[in-house]
């Protein structure tokens, strides 16, 4: 698939992409989209990338090891739980604040931060298989 | 978005606005604790050095959060949370009774005893591949599964145990621990997918998931809905997992190929959540189709434990004919779910504890006794006995205490069983639990004699002469263990106490289904001032 078109295009679809998860990430409170679907959409822009470039450079590009992505997202989604004992409601409850940055209220949630990781979880989780696979084929 | 509204909005009809007490969320700590330090270790993948101790803080942390847990419920009763502060059969509810806190602190325990022996039995390519991280979710799995009081949430975490199982069976990718794997893989997901099929159909009766609101409605339901149908596909989803008799055959294809460590923490934790399941459905939820299933059951559960113990007998494998051992103890456990009484499900609980402890430690010594024999058959094992004198001495404990014989735990466990089988007169039911000690002493007393007693025999001409020493971690979480299982045998009363007082609510689900829907409505007393 390394065709000098592909390999033109991919590195702009990969940051478009990518981009556009964190758009349905952010989206997914109220409408469609969510951070399952977004990491899958992120998963997918390192598929193609990796496709175009092979898998070494997508494993440079993205610093950390995509298990340690996954885990990443765990922890977040974990502190997202552990954030209500302190404040006295039952686990996992919604917690709000809104903060204004630049005159804009800004509204940010602790089930926003657990979508981000569930976002990070199913990232990882795909993109580590997804550059096992194409290794393999690669032998 | 949630905003600040304006309108008035009773939020007592649907919110839980009564602040929980700080003990209360020792009722989700194990798990969120299990996660967080799994997710810590999989950040941390590639620090193999520092992994370890990580995960052992992470178990002692769960071990302590279970102790405290354990504790609360003795005191106050069963402690009920109801996530994202819900109420009860909208939220998914988490509630610790005396079975859940008691099974989920002895699993605490034999987790940071595997936590432990594992120092030394994984090596550095194993914790690459990810075994504490496996470690910490299965554990917070298995934990949540005995805490958890919603039967999909009940699903999920079985999920979330077996998908870590999965990966601590494959660990180091050999031939024959793939070959096992897919057994174990397959056979268990059948049992899973049967488990989903049995609760979409108890959603599409009852319209909830909560078992304590399914409990108290089973009784209206049980003209019109096909609830025995229910029960007899939970009996075989559970029996599945738990390995009784007929679907029992993933269990002695697979639990000899992992390492020892995994093998240990399978055959402690894992048939247990299984036997947990059934306790929990057939006696909350299902009461009067136990009744009408118990003969079926007694029939499973003589069958399972005698041919268990014969598997035993036949095995020239210390890991396999461990692994029929296993399946005789769901067999006694499943005898006293059968029976029903209360001194039945006393022996149940008393067994279930004391198998967890016992068979974990019985797979630890196997794992030293396998290291300085260079293997696991009984053909070539011997001369252990004037080699380590100490091993030879925990094994004679932990070996009686397994087939039941004085003064060890497993003694007091079939007393009582064997008493409830007699005192319904289900004579046949007592003499293949004691049938089953005898051929278990049998095994066990084999294994002992070729292993320890027999002079070495030098098979392979070299024979070995530097037997790899036993570490310091690996003695320790050994010898704890033991130490559990001669406490227990030795002075009894608590570990009854316990599980009498287990039984008894067992058979009076109405004081679980009472904690989570209080009769005189939602306590909604300590209004906060919400606006």
């Amino acid at each position: 698939m390394r065709t000098l078109i592909f390999r033109t295009v991919a590195p702009y679809l990969a940051s478009l992409m990518i981009l556009f998860s964190i758009f349905v990430l952010l989206r997914g409170h109220n409408e469609p989209g969510g951070g399952f679907i977004g990491g899958l959409i992120a998963a997918s822009a390192l598929a193609i990338y990796g496709i175009a470039f092979g898998v070494s450079p997508v494993r440079r590009a993205i610093r950390f090891h995509p298990m340690a992505l996954s885990g990443f997202g765990l922890f977040l989604a974990a502190i997202a739980g552990i954030l209500s004992f302190f404040s006295g409601v039952p686990f996992l409850t919604g917690l709000w604040i809104y903060p204004s940055i630049f005159g804009v209220d800004l509204a940010l949630s602790t089930p926003m931060l657990f979508d981000i990781g569930v976002y990070f979880v199913v990232f990882g989780a795909i993109t580590s298989t997804a550059l096992a696979l194409e290794e393999r084929e690669r032998d | 978005m949630a905003g600040k509204t304006d309108y008035h909005v009773d939020l007592a009809q649907a919110l839980v606005l009564k602040a929980p007490a700080a003990a209360d969320y020792l009722v989700v700590a194990p798990l969120v604790i299990g996660f967080l330090f799994g997710a810590i270790c999989l950040m941390s993948r590639k620090n193999t050095d520092r992994q370890p101790y990580i995960a052992i803080a992470g178990l002692v942390l769960m071990l302590a959060a279970d102790l405290g847990l354990f504790w609360h419920v003795w005191q106050n009763g069963t402690v009920v949370m109801t996530m994202g502060r819900w109420l009860p059969p909208f939220g998914i509810t988490f509630a610790a009774d005396m079975l859940g806190a008691t099974f989920a602190l002895t699993a605490g325990i034999v987790g940071l005893a595997g936590g432990v022996y594992a120092l030394r039995d994984v090596g550095r390519t194993g914790r690459r591949y990810g075994f504490y991280p496996f470690l910490l979710l299965m554990m917070a799995g298995v934990t949540a599964a005995f805490l958890t009081g919603d039967i999909f949430n009940l699903y999920v975490w079985f999920e979330v145990l077996l998908i870590s199982s999965f990966g601590l069976l494959i660990l180091g990718s050999e031939r024959e621990q793939l070959d096992g794997a897919t057994k174990y893989a397959f056979l268990n997901l059948i049992a899973t997918t049967l488990f989903l099929l049995a609760v979409a159909y108890l959603y599409g009766t009852f319209g909830t998931l909560n078992m304590a609101d399914i409990s108290r409605k089973a009784a209206k339901m049980r003209e019109t809905g096909p609830l025995f149908t229910i029960a007899v596909l939970f009996l075989f989803a559970f029996g599945m997992k738990a390995a009784a008799f007929p679907v029992n055959f993933w269990l002695p294809a697979s639990y000899h190929t992992p390492r020892i460590v995994v093998s240990a923490l399978f055959a402690g934790l894992l048939t247990k959540v299984g036997v947990y399941a059934l306790l929990r459905v057939f006696l909350m939820l299902f009461p009067v189709e136990r009744d009408m299933l118990a003969g079926t059951i007694a029939i499973i559960a003589g069958a399972t434990m005698v041919l268990g113990a014969m598997g035993a007998l036949a095995q020239n494998d210390i890991r396999r004919m461990l692994g029929y051992l296993v399946i005789s103890g769901i067999g006694m456990m499943l005898a006293g779910l059968a029976l029903g009484s209360e001194t039945g499900l006393t022996g149940a609980v008393f067994y279930a504890v004391h198998s967890m402890v016992v068979m974990t430690a019985l797979y630890f010594l196997a794992g030293i006794v396998g290291r300085r024999m260079n293997g696991f058959s009984l053909a070539t094992a011997g001369g252990l006995y004037s080699q380590a004198p100490w091993l030879a001495g925990i094994a004679l404990v932990l070996l009686l205490s397994v087939s039941g014989l004085p003064p060890f735990s497993g003694l007091w466990a079939k007393v009582y069983l064997v008493k409830a089988s007699l005192d319904v007169g289900a004579w046949w039911l007592a003499f293949s639990i004691l049938l089953t000690g005898l051929l278990t002493t049998i095994a066990v007393g084999r294994t002992f004699a070729f292993s320890f007693w027999r002079e070495r025999q030098a098979d392979d001409g070299e024979g070995s002469e530097a037997p790899a020493g036993t570490s310091g971690f690996v003695t320790a979480s050994l010898v704890a263990l033991t130490a559990l299982t001669v406490a227990a045998g030795l002075y009894p009363e608590p570990l009854i106490q316990v599980s009498d007082r287990i039984a008894s609510e067992l058979l009076a689900p109405a004081g679980y289904v009472d904690t989570v829907f209080p009769p005189q409505g939602p306590q909604q007393t300590e209004v906060q001032s919400q606006q």
